[in-house]
């Protein structure tokens, strides 16, 4: 596993004289093996920064850095979505979509099932789902599909954009276990993204706040939520606090 | 496909293809010879039983003729559509294929050529292609592509923004395969529609150009070469230019109609399912003296088709009282919201033993919609959706008086304001003369609530109201609410999958699941729920002071399809208590003399782990 460093990384949608910026010079260290938690409203840039982490936005400044080194063009992180009625492609079977993720080459074609099975019962899931499509599973199966699928690609880093958000709360609970288990058997370094502060604090090991493109506080997440620096995470956590009693 | 059949038109035009393609097919075997026979004795004929639409200048029969002609004419029609359709594929995958910035100017040189009709490209490129077969199926194919392409970039620019064509770069999978694996599949079926009414056209074309002599050129011969050796003689017999002329209209007809028929039949895709909810038992509404209540409701049941989505809900709500709705998706919950608002439609059916608003029964036919316009107020979850975007935010809260109450324009607009002010938006003058996307989402469901509130209402139903906000958001609106509820004793229904959203607010939580209401109970007690789903569903969501080294507990299995309801209690298959008179009977919603209701068989029981 290794360490993923955004430095001064920004993003500007639009062009030069009209756009605006979404991240701005946001420095940000996942160290290897843990989980950093990164929590914001909507607006704030946090799905844009992942969206940038795995290449599917360009950067326009700033650098991201995997052990050190520029990102190689194939991307070494992988990503879950949000939403898992679009993030599995309706026409192909579920262990297809995962087979289709595995490092080119990795596996003789015979073994491919195997490896299919062995990823679906990391996610535990039956190995008799390999055959079944999207449309026959539930919002929560579907969401460990598509874990399975970003394991296959054996990431050096993990980014969880929002997994639960579209799940019902009966479901989220089965989904955030099987990450932190997942995480901890294979030491995983994670970048996890919510808006919301409680499952962001159950998951994570480092807790950054986001707001308007800044990282406006990050620290441990018992210290964040014990003593909040910013008026910005007071609020947050103000808000989280008064839903329960 | 199979639906294509079960229309009439799509039944004779699938019959109508399959005889063209079969006579395209088979013709030639059968009679290339007859259609070549040249009898110099009978040059220019007309009608005759020997010879049914006459005979040409060399004496050969034109109805065998025209017979032969379907396939090159088919065939033909049918290069030209699939060189079209690659082209328009290329051209349309462009974006995708070679990245945005260039595939813009793609993008913009077809919609330029999208501007040409067709037939006049095809003039075009048959002039620079030359004359002949193979220049006209390049010409006609060259004038198909720009719509094709058109079509093409709409579908495929809305499935490549999906997440899993982005899982599938972030995997490394090349573009090519990206649009060959992930987007077409998920395009194919209006695409193969439109290259089927493409083909008519195509058809159609070609006939044209050989007709001009810029396509099939003799020895060979297709309808329009027929038609235009047909024409000469027209006043003479004219049976030799209308038989090709109806072969023509036939097969672009077949290809026309199958693809509007299916194209019909694939726009109707909707799931129909069977197997009728079992009924259950009356619920119990709670007592209350009839002044206080504002509404009642009792054995509620929403039926589309043979499913029930709701059964046999009953509930009453008092003046000023604040009652919560909690359940996840499919519970239900916001079908009774809108089936009290009336606002199920064609083809939901609502049956009810009570549902009385005011005092007025909402069954019966009469019109209630002042009643309801004035005393009920309703805020959906996306309040962009829910305000017209082509209104000013003033003019559409003064719509509601100016309906309603009879007021004036310039007086509905002056309450309009006050009310905007009521829901603490800043500058409430400026913001009535703004257009819904100029507020934020908080702005505009304060807005959205602020219209409930232009008449007096007694009861505002408000369903997942804070779901599309922020969480800082989402507080002050939730305050909002509170307020004034206090202030005005106006009742609230508030429907949200968010225990802790209900928790905040509200005096009383109904929970939802599978159509029914297992728990009704006062919010205080929820740390005393009886209903092991109720339990499950508080223990589910993580707060900020949960175990961190703990798992979450989890409800196991998945929600109950209301289509396939199991005859006991719905929860059952999920329930850790669950025994053999759980799987028997559903178990009816009992109330205790506190006034908290609960259906279980074993209310109470400590789940054992």
């Amino acid at each position: 596993m290794s360490e993923l460093r955004f430095e001064e990384v920004s993003v500007r949608y639009g062009t030069r004289r009209r756009g605006h910026t979404v991240v701005d010079g946001v420095n940000l260290t996942v160290a290897s093996g843990t989980v950093v938690g990164l929590v914001g409203e909507s607006g704030s840039g946090k799905s844009t920064l992942a969206r940038a982490a795995v290449g599917l936005i360009p950067l326009s400044g700033g650098q991201i850095l995997l052990d050190g080194r520029p990102l190689p063009k194939r991307t070494p992180l992988q990503m879950v979505f949000q939403d898992p009625y679009s993030s599995l492609d309706p026409r192909m079977t579920v262990g297809a979509s995962i087979a289709e993720a595995l490092p080119r080459g990795a596996f003789a074609r015979n073994a491919i099932a195997a490896e299919v099975t062995r990823l679906l019962e990391l996610v535990d899931l039956a190995a008799d789902r390999a055959g079944l499509y999207p449309a026959a599973l539930s919002g929560g199966q579907r969401q460990r599909v598509a874990l399975a699928r970003a394991l296959a690609g054996r990431p050096a880093v993990l980014i969880a954009d929002e997994i639960t958000s579209a799940l019902d709360v009966s479901i989220q609970g089965t989904v955030l276990n099987l990450v932190r288990q997942v995480q901890a058997r294979m030491r995983l370094t994670m970048l996890f993204i919510s808006h919301d502060l409680a499952v962001v604090r159950y998951v994570s090991d480092t807790v950054a706040v986001m707001q308007g493109g800044h990282i406006v506080e990050c620290g441990p997440a018992d210290d964040i939520l014990s003593n909040p620096q910013h008026p910005y995470t007071r609020q947050l956590l103000a808000a989280a606090r008064s839903g329960q009693r | 496909m199979s639906r294509v059949f079960r229309s009439p038109v799509g039944v004779s035009a699938a019959a109508l293809l399959a005889a063209v393609l079969l006579l395209a097919v088979f013709a030639p075997v059968l009679w290339a010879d007859r259609a070549a026979t040249i009898d110099t004795t009978q040059i220019l004929q007309g009608q005759s039983a020997q010879h049914w639409a006459g005979t040409d200048s060399l004496g050969r029969d034109i109805f065998f003729r025209v017979l032969v002609a379907t396939r090159l004419s088919v065939q033909l029609a049918i290069m030209a559509t699939a060189v079209g359709v690659l082209i328009g594929l290329l051209l349309g995958a462009a974006p995708l294929l070679i990245g945005a910035r260039a595939g813009r100017w793609v993008t913009a040189a077809v919609n330029i050529a999208v501007a040409f009709p067709g037939l006049l490209l095809a003039l075009f490129f048959a002039v620079i292609f030359g004359v002949g077969m193979r220049g006209a199926v390049l010409a006609i194919g060259f004038a198909v592509a720009p719509s094709f392409a058109r079509l093409t970039h709409t579908l495929v620019s809305t499935v490549a923004d999906r997440d899993y064509v982005h899982a599938a770069r972030i995997a490394g999978v090349g573009r090519l395969r990206v649009l060959a694996r992930h987007v077409l599949p998920n395009v194919g079926e209006p695409l193969v529609v439109n290259a089927t009414v493409a083909a008519g056209g195509a058809l159609l074309a070609f006939a044209g150009l050989s007709f001009l002599g810029l396509g099939v050129q003799a020895p060979q011969y297709d309808w329009g070469r027929l038609l235009g050796e047909g024409l000469n003689g027209i006043y003479v017999h004219p049976l030799a230019a209308l038989a090709p002329g109806i072969a023509v209209v036939v097969a672009g007809l077949a290809f026309s109609l199958f693809g509007e028929a299916a194209a019909r039949a694939i726009g109707l895709r909707t799931v129909l399912s069977r197997e009728p909810a079992a009924t259950s038992q009356p619920e119990p509404a709670q007592p209350m003296s009839a002044a206080d209540v504002v509404l009642a409701v009792e054995r509620l049941r929403i039926s589309f088709g043979p499913v029930s989505p709701v059964r046999d809900v009953g509930f009453t709500v008092g003046r000023g009282e604040s009652v919560g709705i909690v359940g996840e998706s499919g519970s239900g919950k916001s079908l009774t919201a809108l089936a009290i608002a009336q606002l199920i439609e064609e083809p939901g059916r609502v049956s009810a033993d009570r549902i009385e608003f005011l005092g007025q029964d909402l069954r019966s036919a009469k019109e209630h919609r002042r009643l309801l316009g004035l005393s009920l107020a309703m805020v959906f979850q996306d309040p962009m959706t829910s305000l017209n975007p082509t209104h000013r935010v003033g003019r559409q809260l003064a719509e509601v008086a100016e309906q309603h109450q009879g007021l004036g324009r310039a007086q509905a607009l002056a309450r309009a304001v006050d009310r905007l002010r009521a829901v603490h938006l800043t500058e409430p003058e400026r913001r009535a003369r703004q257009y819904p996307h100029e507020l934020s989402g908080g702005m505009r469901q304060r807005a959205m609530i602020g219209m409930g509130l232009m008449g007096s209402p007694a009861l505002i139903i408000a369903d997942e109201p804070t779901t599309a906000l922020d969480v800082t958001v989402q507080a002050q609106v939730l305050a909002l609410l509170q307020e004034i509820r206090a202030s005005d004793g106006v009742a609230l229904m508030l429907i949200s999958h968010d225990i802790s959203v209900v928790r905040q607010v509200c005096d009383r939580v109904l929970v939802m699941y599978a159509g029914r209401i297992v728990e009704d109970l006062r919010t205080a007690d929820l740390a005393a729920a009886r209903h092991p789903y109720t339990r499950a569903l508080l223990a589910a969501v993580p707060d900020l002071d949960t175990d961190r080294g703990k798992p979450l507990t989890v409800i196991p299995g998945r929600a109950a399809d209301p289509a396939q309801l199991p005859p006991g209690c719905a929860f059952a298959p999920r329930c850790p208590l669950a025994d053999s008179a759980c799987v028997a009977s559903d178990p009816p919603l009992a109330v205790d003399p506190g006034g908290h209701r609960v259906a279980c068989w074993h209310a109470d029981r400590e789940v054992s782990r």
